[in-house]
């Protein structure tokens, strides 16, 4: 090697050409061979062998039933309470009854919270807090009347009370100006805001919705009460209880108005609520979802509840000036037994 | 050099044989009297008798303490007996070790903590730059943020002086600045050394990350002063005749929009996604405590540091890198940002030289040992033997703390005789850098950005003042986008052309303007954006403000082209009555399978909602946009046409008359 460059040693002699030990060859082959099997080994273990295969369920719909079993007869089956008209020369302003009166009213006629939420209960209240818009204008749900649920809720014993949505317009926003983070603090409730890291993406195996971001807040809870707001939706024509659960999904949900109403079946179908009390205090009548203008919202002083959120919505459009024919999903959602549309042939109590 | 202090004896550099104390003939009076505390180091052959002394001292004044006077004498005590404190220190000090004086000591660790307070300030500030809601405010309260977020650019002169030359007014918190240039006046540049956020983390960098060659020889000779510190006074001269001109393009080299930019669009945002990353990681252990932890991890860090959602910056990648470049340049000078590009440090070293406040040097007794070299933060020439360069010093006082040989002392009123005032520029650089500054304006508005040609994607934020006065104003602090809760405002790259680079910007499909905001305009703090109401904003009373129009794709929207059933746009659409309204429609729709035994398919008829909009009505929030399900390249999209703060850049006649104020 080298042997005609200047100053390298001459060949032959012992450093040149020496081999080296055995014992340093074999450490020397040993390595080789074992990098070599682990890189092997780890690549195999690792190896994507490609496909453009998109896995499809087969599977049944993914159902949250937190119903309680039936109850006794005597108890409605629909309640609902209204403040009682004014007496002919009474024109104060100021309704007859407040919301938490009302509530209390419906929920009582219902058996009474107890009858939904046992002690040591977590509950979850699902108001409808979707857009930054303040109570006058009936785009969430009325503050009272969610506050009025929570004090229902820990007087039955509940452990916990946690208030969530998945908002629409801006989070921080909504919450604020809807009322309703103040006064669920003010009543010890949990205000759990929809944050990117409590969403999970679930197969929800239903018609249009498969796999989804869910609000995981949501669906953790022993029991949930579905706590919409009545009001006018452009595309859907009335939302309540069963549209309500858009609130569940993160992720894009602008593509489910592309068959909004098979959407909200699936939805209600995968969400089974407690117990639905429904806000008519103030119903937006035009301009839905979000409204914005006082005069689009009118007075109505009503709360709704029942366990059967096709009722509760059956009911609820009568509101607006809807019927229920008028609404495809609530026709999907009978066809899928989660309720009935008829909901005049249910024990409605009206307190 | 030294005999200027009249100290004609004392040869050149005489302390690199001999002791500068035996030296300077000085050596008798520490042996005989009783030695100037500050002053008992080591020094010398006198030791032995100054130790003795102290002793001596020592044992007086213990009996002193048993007489009842108390345990505070004990610590003025404790001060006096340096000699003791010298004596007991393990590690040597270099050259004649004396100790620097106290109230310098006191000076360097109120500059440390100050350091550390204002930084941590200016980080807390920064993070809420944010609205994250509160449980505690009422349903009609008005939504606004409870600190003054952005008080550091208030504070800022650049900024101040820059607007007051293209405004000619100081814009309502900018008035703070005038406290800061008198600071500076009153103590020198303390704000660089002290205060400036930006500066801080450049003191730090350079601390951390000395290459090879920033250490040692290397290092002293990066801190001496060099020509090309000169460079930030003529960026100065540039940007503020750019600013009588008409153009607050300085903002793109001022240090806290910098720290506010670089730190708020990139930094953070990135911290949250690997956060993200790292916290979703972790709760999908399978393990309860494990999985809790990392969601009230990811509960706090979203209502402290950032927000609920990630957020994303229009070309945000080119703002971090020239952080990281700008910090990575303190391996080999250190503070090479404060020292040669920052405008706001020149700007305030030109005030410098009112300073009360600054340094003696006794050149007589340097030994060149090039101490205060080694730990100089503004490159100003502290050693001995040259003038001290009071425009570029930050006022840390390193210098004298390090100083073994009682050279360098700070105080008020000092003798200016071994003190350069003024920046050292060439009269010649300094006119043609104004001279570029004046020629920059022209060159950026013959573009065609401005004036004839108006960029459809160039919507700025609510309330932003017309696009001249826009420029003359927004110095691209990044407050409007940091604070932006929906992400919708993002810096401009060259949408906006070479002058706008960095201006805020609305990109819908990011995020949408939220109706009842107005959030981007509490927090500018030039008036680039007027701080409206809600009720001008929303129109409550008068015409709402305008910052665009929406426009349908007829192409790719799903109820005209593919007879599919959508309008998300009409239901987020916030005004009342809507912009958006919707034409009922039976249209003919061909079905996707063939017929039976191979038959053309079948057609049907849908009814559908075909959405319209209304151009007097529409607000040009771009919630539309936000929310179509076209993904890509929506349906519905908004342009900057129609805009309120334009009277030129409009659709409608009857939106040519209004009351702007411009």
């Amino acid at each position: 090697m080298n042997a005609g460059k200047k100053g390298a040693p001459a060949p032959g002699t012992a450093l040149d050409v020496a081999s080296p030990s055995r014992r340093e060859m074999l450490v020397r082959a040993g390595s080789m061979a074992g990098t070599l099997g682990a890189v092997a080994l780890g690549a195999r273990i690792v190896w994507d062998k490609g496909g453009y295969g998109v896995e499809r369920s087969t599977e049944a719909r993914q159902i949250r039933d937190y119903r309680n079993a039936e109850r006794d007869a005597e108890h409605a089956q629909l309640a609902i309470a209204r403040a009682a008209p004014r007496e002919a020369g009474d024109d104060s302003p100021a309704p007859t009854a407040t919301p938490e009166q009302l509530v209390r009213r419906a929920v009582d006629a219902m058996g009474g919270m107890s009858k939904f939420v046992s002690r040591g209960d977590v509950v979850v209240v699902k108001p409808n807090i979707g857009w930054d818009r303040m109570p006058i204008h009936a785009a969430n749900t009325n503050p009272d009347v969610v506050g009025a649920v929570i004090r229902l809720a820990f007087e039955a014993g509940a452990k916990k009370v946690v208030v969530a949505d998945g908002s629409c317009n801006e989070p921080h926003r909504c919450f604020q100006r809807s009322g309703i983070w103040r006064t669920a603090y003010d009543l010890g409730a949990e205000v759990v805001l929809p944050q990117e890291h409590r969403f999970r993406s679930m197969r929800l195996k239903g018609d249009v919705l498969d796999e989804w971001p869910v609000f995981t807040t949501l669906v953790d809870a022993d029991k949930v009460i579905n706590v919409p707001v009545a009001k006018h939706h452009n595309l859907a024509k009335f939302t309540g209880a069963m549209k309500n659960w858009y609130g569940v999904l993160g992720g894009r949900r602008n593509r489910l108005h592309q068959n909004i109403d098979v959407s909200i079946a699936d939805l209600a179908t995968f969400m089974r609520p407690t117990l639905v009390v429904m806000d008519a205090w103030r119903v937006l009548l035009r301009n839905g979802p979000q409204g914005g203008n006082v005069d689009d919202a009118k007075d109505m002083h009503t709360i709704v509840a029942s366990v059967d959120q096709l009722a509760v919505d059956a009911f609820g459009c009568t509101l607006i000036g809807q019927k229920s024919d008028n609404l495809p999903y609530l026709a999907m959602g009978e066809k899928r037994g989660l309720g009935t549309t008829r909901w005049s042939s249910l024990r409605v109590r009206e307190v | 050099m030294a005999a200027e202090h009249g100290h004609g004896v004392v040869p050149e550099h005489a302390g690199v044989r001999l002791d500068p104390g035996i030296a300077a003939g000085v050596s008798e009076v520490h042996a005989d009297v009783e030695p100037i505390p500050w002053k008992t180091g080591r020094v010398g052959v006198v030791e032995a008798i100054d130790l003795a002394g102290a002793g001596a001292r020592a044992s007086k004044d213990t009996v002193a303490v048993a007489a009842g006077v108390g345990v505070g004498v004990a610590a003025e005590v404790g001060v006096a007996a340096g000699v003791e404190v010298a004596a007991r220190r393990k590690k040597k000090l270099p050259g004649s070790g004396i100790p620097p004086r106290r109230i310098a000591v006191i000076l360097k660790w109120a500059r440390r903590a100050s350091q550390v307070g204002f930084f941590a300030l200016f980080m807390y500030f920064l993070f809420q730059t944010a609205f994250r809601g509160s449980f505690a405010a009422r349903a009609d309260a008005a939504v606004r943020l409870p600190l003054p977020v952005e008080a550091f650019l208030l504070a800022d002169p650049f900024v101040g002086a820059m607007t007051l030359l293209s405004t000619h007014a100081v814009y309502r918190g900018l008035l703070w600045s005038v406290g800061l240039l008198g600071l500076t006046m009153l103590v020198g540049r303390v704000f660089c050394g002290w205060i400036c956020p930006f500066g801080t983390l450049h003191h730090f960098f350079g601390w951390l990350l000395p290459s090879r060659r920033g250490r040692g020889a290397s290092r002293v000779e990066a801190n001496k002063t060099h020509t090309y510190q000169r460079a930030k006074y003529y960026l100065l001269y540039a940007f503020l005749l750019a600013g009588m001109g008409g153009s607050a393009i300085g903002g793109l080299f001022d240090p806290i929009c910098i720290a506010v930019r670089s730190i708020g669009l990139g930094v953070i945002p990135a911290a949250q996604y690997v956060a993200h990353r790292a916290l979703g990681a972790a709760q999908d252990v399978h393990s309860r405590p494990v999985q809790a932890a990392a969601d009230h991890a990811q509960d706090f860090l979203a209502q402290t540091v950032w927000q609920s959602k990630q957020f994303y910056f229009h070309e945000t990648w080119f703002i971090v890198f020239l952080l990281v470049a700008v910090l990575f340049a303190n391996r080999f000078i250190p503070r090479f940002w404060c020292r040669v590009l920052c405008p706001l440090g020149a700007f305030l070293g030109v005030f410098s030289r009112f300073a009360l406040f600054g340094m003696t040097k006794d050149h007589a007794k340097c030994t060149d040992c090039n101490l205060c070299l080694v730990h100089c933060q503004g490159a100003d020439s502290p050693q001995g033997g040259v003038k001290w360069r009071q425009d570029e010093c930050h006022m840390c006082m390193n210098c004298e703390n390090a100083c073994p040989e009682d050279v360098i002392k700070f105080t008020f009123l000092p003798n200016l005789r071994s003190t350069i005032v003024a920046p050292d520029t060439v009269r010649r650089t300094a006119l043609a850098s104004v001279g570029a500054g004046a020629m920059f304006l022209p060159a950026t508005r013959i573009a065609d950005s401005l004036d004839v040609n108006y960029h459809p994607r160039v919507i700025r934020p609510p309330g932003a003042v017309e696009e001249r006065s826009f420029l003359e104003r927004c110095i691209r602090c990044a407050e409007c986008m940091k604070v932006c809760p929906n992400n919708a405002l993002h810096p401009a790259f060259f949408e906006a052309g070479v002058e706008g680079l960095w201006t805020p910007i609305l990109i819908a499909r990011v995020g949408y303007c939220e109706f009842s905001c107005v959030l981007c305009g509490q927090v500018c703090p030039t008036g680039a954006i007027q701080k409206i109401d809600e009720k001008e904003k929303m129109g409550i009373g008068q015409p709402p403000i305008k910052i665009g129009t929406a426009f349908y794709d007829h192409g790719r929207c799903l109820p005209w082209s593919m007879q599919t059933p959508c309008i998300v746009c009409e239901e987020f659409c916030p005004t009342s009555p809507k912009a958006i309204w919707v034409e009922e429609v039976d249209a003919t729709v061909r079905d996707s399978k063939p017929g039976a035994d191979g038959a053309p398919p079948a057609y049907k008829t849908v009814h559908l909602q075909r959405p319209h909009v209304d151009p007097s009505l529409c607000v040009g929030c771009g919630a539309c946009e936000k929310v179509c399900p076209v993904q890509d390249q929506p349906a519905v999209y908004v342009t900057s046409v129609g805009e309120t703060r334009s009277k030129t850049n409009i659709i409608l006649l009857e939106n040519t008359s209004y009351n702007q104020k411009t």
